[in-house]
């Protein structure tokens, strides 16, 4: 019976760690399969719209909205919560996609990952260099809270946190107005619907 | 010529006239950093989680000016000098990087890492004679380690002095009040190409030349910005608070010599990033 018991528990255990997608390993699928769509002959909506979809599935959009309201995040009602995400999704994946579809095919090389604690872990990489433009050093902090399946959380370029500058963005129109949500609202309805 | 004399008049008019306010808060903010504390927890006790943009209408309104300053002029001249041959561009940020050793390498020593203030100062010298000026980076071909620059507001940050209130200066941009008053150290006597340059007394250089260098380096650095900057400021609701984030940002992890950052100086507060559940 125990060995029956510890047959089953290495079972379980390796069949838990074979379906564990490793950060560094999803980051560079992920980096691939954008760089797949940005390099076809297709229209720049198109490559919008598939970029979308790739940001739907490997970025954790409610938790960077969550991080992204700060302290506000703790005194909203449960409806403002939904609507909010409703609108900074929108909002996330028009920005998100749009700055992606300016590049044209390219080549992100993943080198390390520094694990934080069991909920992060940091995949290292660089936008290898063109004769245009230098090597850029990007970092991703993956969400592992669910190993099965990885979430990015923030993207690190060159030491510049693009979800604390967002927080920060979203902070000044906060402070600005009395921390009226509903004018965080406005403006992110309005960026939806003017871009 | 004239026109040269006026931005000349302008820079120290500006750098004069906050000398005497800025002092003040220098001293104000490294005796706030130094009081009743010690050693690492300095640095951290003169940091705060919240961004003091004490100016900030003032600071916006400057902003605005900037902005719309670089469309009308700074914005068609980086563009212009993009369509310049290759080399010509690659010469000018050469010999623009060449001449900032001459602040990185006072500061280097200020900063007590003595090492690299030789290496600066055996590239320095490499570059300006093999490398023509500057215009070819020989040092880098030789093998010599990745330039850092280095200036005196990241000294005093080194030094345990907080940024203090966020400033966007008329032309310069976005600054601090600790790196406002480093930048003043430039001009009474901590850098050697503006002493030589000014108050030289020689045939080769002059006031122009040094504001020239000053420019170039201004428009290289705009030139090679122009679709990153246009792309952010398409997707931002707030650009002026964004590129205040991305430059304090910056700052730090130049203060703590963070090529790529580091999550402590990153975010300040992991905590915030852990008490969000995936709902």
């Amino acid at each position: 019976m125990k060995k029956f018991l510890t047959l089953i528990f290495l079972l379980n255990f390796s069949i838990s760690d074979a379906y564990s997608i490793q950060p560094d390993v999803f980051v560079q699928s992920t980096v691939n399969r954008a760089s797949e769509i940005l390099s076809k002959n297709i229209s720049k909506e198109e490559k919008i719209n598939n970029l979308k979809i790739i940001a739907k599935e490997t970025v954790d959009i409610k938790g960077i909205g969550f991080y992204s309201l700060g302290s506000v995040r703790k005194v909203l009602n449960d409806n403002q919560i939904e609507k909010y995400f409703e609108l900074f999704e929108n909002y996330f994946l028009k920005s998100f996609s749009s700055r992606l579809s300016e590049y044209t095919n390219p080549k992100i090389e993943v080198q390390n990952k520094e694990v934080i604690n069991k909920n992060y872990t940091i995949v290292k990489s660089v936008l290898v260099s063109t004769p245009d433009r230098p090597e850029v050093k990007i970092d991703w902090r993956i969400y592992t809270k669910n190993p099965d399946n990885p979430l990015i959380r923030d993207l690190i370029i060159e030491g510049l946190s693009l979800a604390r500058t967002q927080k920060e963005e979203f902070a000044s129109i906060l402070n600005s107005n009395d921390n009226d949500i509903k004018v965080l609202f406005k403006t992110l309805k309005d960026f939806s619907k003017n871009y | 010529m004239l026109f040269n004399k006026a931005l000349l008049i302008y820079y120290n008019f500006i750098m004069m006239k906050k000398l005497a306010i800025v002092i003040v808060y220098v001293f104000l903010l490294a005796f706030n950093a130094n009081a009743a504390s010690d050693g690492e927890l300095v640095l951290n006790k003169s940091e705060s989680k919240e961004i003091k943009d004490c100016f900030e209408k003032l600071n916006r309104a400057t902003f605005a000016l900037n902005q719309g300053l670089d469309k009308t002029l700074i914005k068609p001249i980086a563009k212009g000098y993009r369509k310049l041959p290759t080399p010509i561009q690659k010469g000018t940020k050469n010999a623009v990087t060449n001449l900032s050793n001459l602040i990185t390498i006072p500061n280097n020593i200020l900063q007590g890492d003595i090492k690299t203030a030789m290496i600066n100062t055996g590239r320095l010298v490499v570059n300006t004679t093999v490398g023509l000026l500057g215009t070819v980076d020989v040092a880098n071909k030789m093998g010599f380690p990745k330039y850092e620059r280095e200036d005196y507001g990241q000294t005093l940050g080194k030094w345990g002095v907080g940024p203090g209130c966020y400033l966007v200066l008329p032309v310069l941009g976005p600054s601090t009040i600790r790196d406002t008053a480093g930048s003043f150290v430039n001009v009474l006597g901590g850098d050697p190409w503006y002493n030589v340059s000014i108050h030289g007394n020689n045939e080769f250089l002059s006031e122009g030349v040094y504001i020239t260098s000053k420019a170039m380096g201004g428009i290289d650095f705009r030139a090679d910005n122009l679709e990153s900057l246009d792309n952010f400021e398409r997707n931002s609701i707030d650009f002026y608070a964004s590129l205040r984030s991305l430059y304090l940002q910056d700052r730090e992890n130049k203060i703590k010599n963070n090529q790529r950052g580091n999550v402590e100086v990153i975010y300040k507060d992991e905590e915030d990033w852990e008490e969000i559940e995936n709902k």
